[in-house]
């Protein structure tokens, strides 16, 4: 998936969290939830919607560093060059 | 029964009258959107028969008996006071000739709720003040919630000047939003300052370490799957479930000059509506349910109350009401009662505070829990013992 793909990805997603916001109101280097008034639990369900489209199951360890949109496609791009450790070593 | 003729018990002690209901007490108006039934259908108790919308969103109503839909007397359409009529029940005469089988509406929820239309909040209320029929756009949005964008796109197609509307497309319950916003908050004034004028409030506070609590939390969370995960609010919803068990006085209703306690925790929760507002929608049998359960309920109720769907007994038959304003950045919430309850436990902000403990200084996460309760049903001494037993419980929350 291109980075594009995956931007994309997450505005769909996070446009079911807060259907009041469009993908043109996001600028891409603030922080998200400063910008879209998400709490705890919408956070989580975005984690759960991505976890759906993108196969990734993001642990709470990294939440922190995925404050801005810009950075979660960063993250992504990065897990799907690297999948998660292989299960045999 | 057999055959029912009209004298054997009476039309006026069979009929029954099926009202706007109060789905919060600060609600004064409702929009019946929908009907789920119509005159000769037999309905059960507790089977949603319409949508009712408020400022807080769309709710699915139930009936309130076992019976045979004799009359609706409100359209679609019409907003309508708290109390009034909406449909009469009865045994009609020629209830023998109607279907013995109606297609009612299941009382399961979910099928319910699976082909509703869903919008967000403030869609609905654009699309109401621009006049636009929602169902027209639910066709393609298909599988998710109607955007405010996509009404506005709509108002576009259908209006030459979408933006200051200043005929709108006459729809009988649609206020201009200012009237509507001014209306919301009109009836919160007058819902909360009924509370303070009545209910004799005490306000306890005290501040508990949730550093075993979050270790925990953090643990399970790590081995578990993200949509298994468990917010921290969650379990403070649990610890009180559980110590109201101890605590009955705290839940139940004052009503009639008396405290008459509930024989089950329906916890209710305030959430935060995206639009503005706030309702309190009830976990039902919060102390019978497991931590992973109770998230799985709130998760399915904030969903719910942000997307429409929520049921109006889940507005009115909560036993006390949980509010957690941590996600707002405040430390300690003071909560008004909503009546006829007789307790509101707050939660703040979880942080990091110096804390003693075993004379030793360290650095805790650390969530204020406030109590607001009615003088009348209980005392400080019980409702101190009360938030004793939260912490407590938080101490040890594999134990819950």
């Amino acid at each position: 998936m291109t980075r594009d793909q995956i931007r994309a990805t997450l505005l769909e997603a996070l446009s079911r969290i807060a259907p009041e916001v469009g993908a043109a109101d996001i600028d891409p280097a603030a922080n998200l939830r400063d910008q879209i008034d998400i709490d705890s639990m919408d956070f989580l369900n975005f984690m759960i919607l991505l976890r759906q489209t993108l196969g990734v199951d993001v642990p709470e360890t990294d939440y922190p560093t995925l404050r801005t949109l810009d950075a979660c496609v960063d993250y992504f791009a990065a897990k799907q060059a690297a999948p998660a450790a292989p299960a045999a070593r | 029964m057999p055959m029912t003729t009209l004298d054997t018990a009476g039309a006026a002690g069979t009929a029954n009258a099926f009202r706007m209901p109060s789905l919060g007490a600060d609600m004064e108006f409702g929009t019946l959107v929908r009907w789920h039934a119509a005159p000769g259908d037999r309905v059960a108790r507790g089977a949603v028969i319409a949508e009712v919308e408020t400022e807080k969103g769309v709710f699915s109503v139930e009936s309130p008996v076992d019976g045979v839909v004799a009359e609706l007397n409100v359209a679609p359409g019409t907003k309508v006071p708290v109390g009034t009529v909406l449909a009469t029940f009865g045994e009609a005469p020629r209830v023998a000739a109607a279907p013995q089988i109606p297609p009612t509406p299941t009382p399961e929820a979910e099928s319910v709720l699976t082909p509703r239309l869903r919008a967000s909040p403030v869609a609905r209320r654009r699309a109401a003040e621009l006049g636009i029929d929602l169902a027209a756009l639910w066709h393609d949005a298909r599988d998710h919630a109607i955007t405010l964008a996509e009404v506005e796109r709509a108002a576009g197609r259908a209006a030459p000047a979408p933006v200051t509307p200043e005929l709108p497309a006459p729809t009988p319950s649609a206020p201009p939003a200012g009237d509507a916003r001014l209306a919301m908050r009109r009836a919160v004034a007058a819902a909360v300052s009924r509370a303070n004028r009545d209910i004799p409030h005490y306000y306890l506070s005290t501040p508990v370490s949730l550093r075993r609590a979050l270790d925990w939390l953090r643990d399970r969370n790590a081995v578990s799957p993200v949509d298994q995960r468990i917010l921290p609010a969650a379990l403070l919803l649990k610890a009180v479930a559980t110590a109201l068990r101890e605590f009955p006085e705290l839940n139940g209703f004052y009503t009639e000059g008396a405290f008459q306690p509930a024989p089950a925790v329906h916890l209710g929760v305030a959430i935060s509506l995206r639009t503005g507002g706030l309702i309190a929608p009830a976990i039902h049998d919060a102390d019978g349910k497991t931590v992973g359960e109770i998230m799985e309920a709130l998760r399915d109720l904030v969903r719910r109350a942000r997307e429409g769907g929520l049921r109006g007994s889940e507005m009115t038959d909560a036993t006390i009401t949980v509010t957690n304003l941590g996600d707002e950045g405040v430390d300690t919430v003071l909560g008004v009662i909503y009546p006829p309850q007789v307790a509101l436990v707050g939660f703040g902000r979880i942080a990091e505070r110096p804390w003693a403990d075993a004379g030793m200084l360290g650095v805790h996460p650390v969530v204020t829990a406030t109590l607001a309760a009615d003088h009348r049903a209980t005392d400080g001494h019980y409702g101190g013992r009360f938030l004793a037993a939260i912490d407590r419980l938080l101490q040890a929350p594999e134990a819950m």
